[in-house]
C-alpha cells in the first residue's frame, strides 16, 4: 500500500537565512498510522509542519499527501488534511456552532446561510451530536470564551475532523493543558483514530506521549536523527538495567564480585543486563534483596541520549 | 468511489461562493459584536461632519457659495467608507500571522476567495457606518432626497469596494502589521487634503494638483459629490470630474490594485 504522506528530499530556507530550517529530510507515514515528530525547540518541527500543511513553500524537495502533490495540487491536499495548530484556531468572536460552521462553509460541506435554523437538517443533527460529545450541548450557542481550555481544544479536534480528513496534525496540542484534560484530549483522539482510521501527525513536548506512537522520527538542527518504533529507537541506544538492594549491603557486593557481575553504586547497585534477562541474572544471587527495579528506558531516556549524541558530534566536528 | 464530500472537495462556484459569503459574514459579525470599535468608527466621522462641518459652515459659509456641511458631509462620507475597508483588508497581515484566520488559510479554496471574501466582508463592515453617517447628515440638515439617498448608498458601495482594492494593493508590499501602522499615516493622512475630503481643491497649485490626481480617494469623493450635487447649482464649483470619468478610473484602477495586490500577497504568504 503506497504511503499517506511521502516527503523526499525536503529542504526549508527561510529568506535571509544562512542556514536550512528543514535539512533535506525523507520520510514516509503509512495510512492509519500514529506518527511522532520529536525534536528540541528550533529543531524544524513547526516548519516541517507549516510545509506538510501548505503554509509555507519549500525551497527544494518533493511532498506528497493522500496521492496529491503538494506544490501543484495544494488544495486538494488542503481538503484531505486536518490541522490543530499550537496557538489555538478558534475565533474568540464567534459562538461555537458558528466556528463548526464557517469551517463547513470553508470545506464545502454545506451551503452558506447567516443563522444556524437556517442550515440544512443533517448539518443541525451533526453539530447537537458534537455538542452531546463534547457535553457543552447548553454552551454551544454561546460564545467561545464560556469554554474551558481542554474544552476549546476538542472543539478544534470535533471542527478538524467533520470533513473526515485522511490525516490529522497536531501541533503540540495538548501544550497548556492540565493532566485531566490532556488524559480526556488523548482518550478521545485514540477512539476517533480507531473509529475513523485517521492518520495522526503528531509534534509534542510531551515524551510520554510519544509512547503510543507506530513511528518516532526525531529531528534535530534540521535533519532526522533518528526513527523508527518506539521500541527500535529505545533499544538502539538506551542500555536496560537492575536496580537492586539489600538489608546487608556488603554481603550483596561480596558476592556480585565473587560471581563476577559488574555493578556500580548509585547508590542502589545498578547491574547493567547486556542482554541478559533481569530473571536470569537475579535467580543467581543468594542474598536476600530489598529492592529490585528493573530499568526500561522510555521514549524521554532515548531521545535526550539521541540529541545528546548528536550535540556532541557536532561540536567535535566544528571544534575539527 | 466518490463520496459526498470528495464532490464538494473539488472547490465549485458553489463551494467558493459559501466560502466567500462566511469569510465576509464573519467580519461583519465580528463588527457587530465589537463594542469598543462600533462606537468608535461612529465617533470620529461624527465629529468631523458635526464640528468641522458645522463650524466651517458658521464661519465661512455665509460668504461663499459653497455649503460646507454637506460639502464636508460627502468627503467624510466617501472617505469613512473608502478607509474602513482598506485598513480592514490589511488586517489580513495580523489575520496570518496570529488567531483563527490559520483556520481560513489552511482550508480548500483559493487564496483568491479568500481575499474577495475579506473585501466583501470589510464592505459589509463599512456600509452600516455609511448608513449611520448618512442619518446623522440627515439630522443636521443636509439636503436629501431619494435620489440622493439612493446616490450615496450606490457610490458608498463603490468607494468601499474601492478601498478594499487600494488595501489589497498596499498590503502585497508591506511585511507586518507593524510596518502597516508606521506607513499609514503617511499613506492616508494627506490624502484628507490632496483628496479634498475637507475642503475645496478646485485651485491646488500645479505641484499639488499632481499629488490630488495620485490620490485614489479623490475619484471616491468626487464620484460622490458628482451624484449629490447633480443638476445643483453648486455642481460646477464643487465637482472635479465628470461621474463616468470617476468610475472609469476607479474601475481601471481597481483592477490593478486587486491583480497586483493578490498575486504579491499570495506569494508573499508562502514564501517566507
Amino acid at each position: 500500500m503506497s504511503p499517506i504522506i511521502q516527503v523526499e528530499h525536503l529542504v526549508k530556507r527561510y529568506k535571509n537565512s544562512p542556514t536550512n530550517a528543514i535539512d533535506d529530510i525523507s520520510f514516509q507515514v503509512a495510512a492509519g498510522e500514529f506518527f511522532v515528530l520529536l525534536g528540541p525547540n528550533g529543531a524544524g518541527k513547526t516548519t516541517t509542519l507549516s510545509v506538510l500543511t501548505t503554509t509555507l513553500a519549500p525551497t527544494l524537495g518533493k511532498v506528497e499527501i493522500a496521492g496529491y502533490d503538494l506544490a501543484r495540487d495544494a488544495n486538494r491536499v488542503r481538503a484531505h488534511v486536518g490541522i490543530i495548530f499550537q496557538q489555538p484556531s478558534l475565533d474568540q468572536n464567534l459562538t461555537a456552532e458558528e466556528n463548526v460552521r464557517l469551517h463547513a462553509n470553508l470545506y464545502g460541506l454545506y451551503p452558506f446561510r447567516p443563522a444556524f435554523w437556517l442550515m440544512p437538517r443533517a448539518y443541525k443533527t451533526q453539530v447537537n451530536e458534537l455538542a452531546a460529545i463534547l457535553g457543552i450541548a447548553n454552551e454551544i450557542h454561546k460564545p467561545i470564551k464560556t469554554l474551558s481550555g481542554g474544552m476549546k481544544r476538542k472543539l478544534e479536534i470535533i471542527r478538524s475532523l467533520i470533513h473526515q480528513p485522511r490525516v490529522l496534525f497536531l501541533d503540540e496540542p495538548t501544550t497548556g493543558l492540565d493532566p485531566v484534560s490532556r488524559r480526556s484530549l488523548w482518550d478521545y483522539l485514540t477512539r476517533v483514530r480507531a473509529e475513523q482510521e485517521t492518520t495522526i501527525f503528531l509534534t509534542t513536548h510531551y515524551l510520554e506521549e510519544a509512547e503510543q506512537a507506530d513511528t518516532i522520527s526525531i529531528l534535530h538542527h534540521g535533519k532526522i536523527v533518528a526513527q523508527g518504533t518506539p521500541a527500535a529507537v529505545k533499544a538502539h541506544l538506551v542500555e536496560n538495567y537492575l536496580l537492586v538492594d539489600a538489608d546487608d549491603r556488603a554481603a550483596l557486593r561480596q558476592e556480585l564480585r565473587q560471581r563476577q557481575i559488574a555493578f556500580s553504586e548509585t547508590p542502589l547497585f545498578r547491574i547493567d543486563l547486556n542482554g541478559v534477562s533481569a530473571h536470569q541474572l537475579l535467580k543467581t544471587i543468594d542474598t536476600p534483596l530489598t529492592t529490585v527495579k528493573i530499568h526500561s528506558p522510555s521514549v524521554e531516556d532515548a531521545y535526550l541520549a539521541i540529541i545528546q549524541e548528536h550535540d556532541d558530534d557536532r561540536a567535535k566536528t566544528n571544534g575539527n | 468511489m466518490e463520496t459526498k464530500n470528495d464532490a464538494a472537495r473539488r472547490g465549485g462556484i458553489g463551494h467558493n461562493g459559501a466560502a466567500i459569503a462566511a469569510i465576509a459574514y464573519r467580519d461583519l459579525l465580528k463588527f457587530l459584536r465589537d463594542r469598543a470599535r462600533l462606537f468608535s468608527t461612529f465617533l470620529f466621522p461624527l465629529i468631523f461632519i458635526g464640528f468641522l462641518g458645522g463650524g466651517m459652515q458658521a464661519t465661512f459659509g455665509a460668504n461663499s457659495e459653497y455649503d460646507f456641511l454637506a460639502f464636508i458631509f460627502t468627503g467624510v462620507l466617501a472617505q469613512t467608507l473608502w478607509q474602513s475597508t482598506a485598513m480592514g483588508i490589511v488586517s489580513l497581515l495580523e489575520d496570518r500571522q496570529n488567531d483563527f484566520s490559520q483556520e481560513i488559510f489552511v482550508s480548500p479554496i483559493s487564496r483568491y476567495t479568500i481575499v474577495f471574501g475579506k473585501i466583501f466582508g470589510e464592505t459589509l463592515v463599512a456600509l452600516p457606518q455609511g448608513l449611520g453617517i448618512i442619518l446623522f447628515g440627515i439630522l443636521l440638515q443636509v439636503p436629501m432626497d431619494a435620489a440622493r439617498f439612493a446616490g450615496l448608498l450606490a457610490t458608498g458601495l463603490l468607494a468601499a469596494l474601492y478601498g478594499g482594492a487600494f488595501g489589497m494593493a498596499l498590503l502585497g508590499f508591506i511585511p507586518s502589521r507593524r510596518a502597516a501602522d508606521q506607513l499609514f499615516p503617511f499613506v492616508f493622512l494627506p490624502q484628507y487634503f490632496t483628496a479634498g475630503v475637507f475642503m475645496p481643491i478646485n485651485n491646488l497649485p500645479p505641484l499639488l494638483n499632481i499629488v490630488s490626481l495620485l490620490s485614489p480617494l479623490r475619484y471616491a469623493v468626487d464620484l460622490m459629490r458628482g451624484l449629490f450635487y447633480w443638476n445643483t447649482p453648486a455642481y460646477s464649483d464643487v465637482v472635479l470630474f465628470p461621474p463616468w470619468l470617476n468610475f472609469a478610473i476607479m474601475a481601471s484602477s481597481f483592477l490593478g490594485f486587486m491583480v497586483i495586490g493578490t498575486i504579491q500577497f499570495v506569494r508573499a504568504e508562502r514564501n517566507r
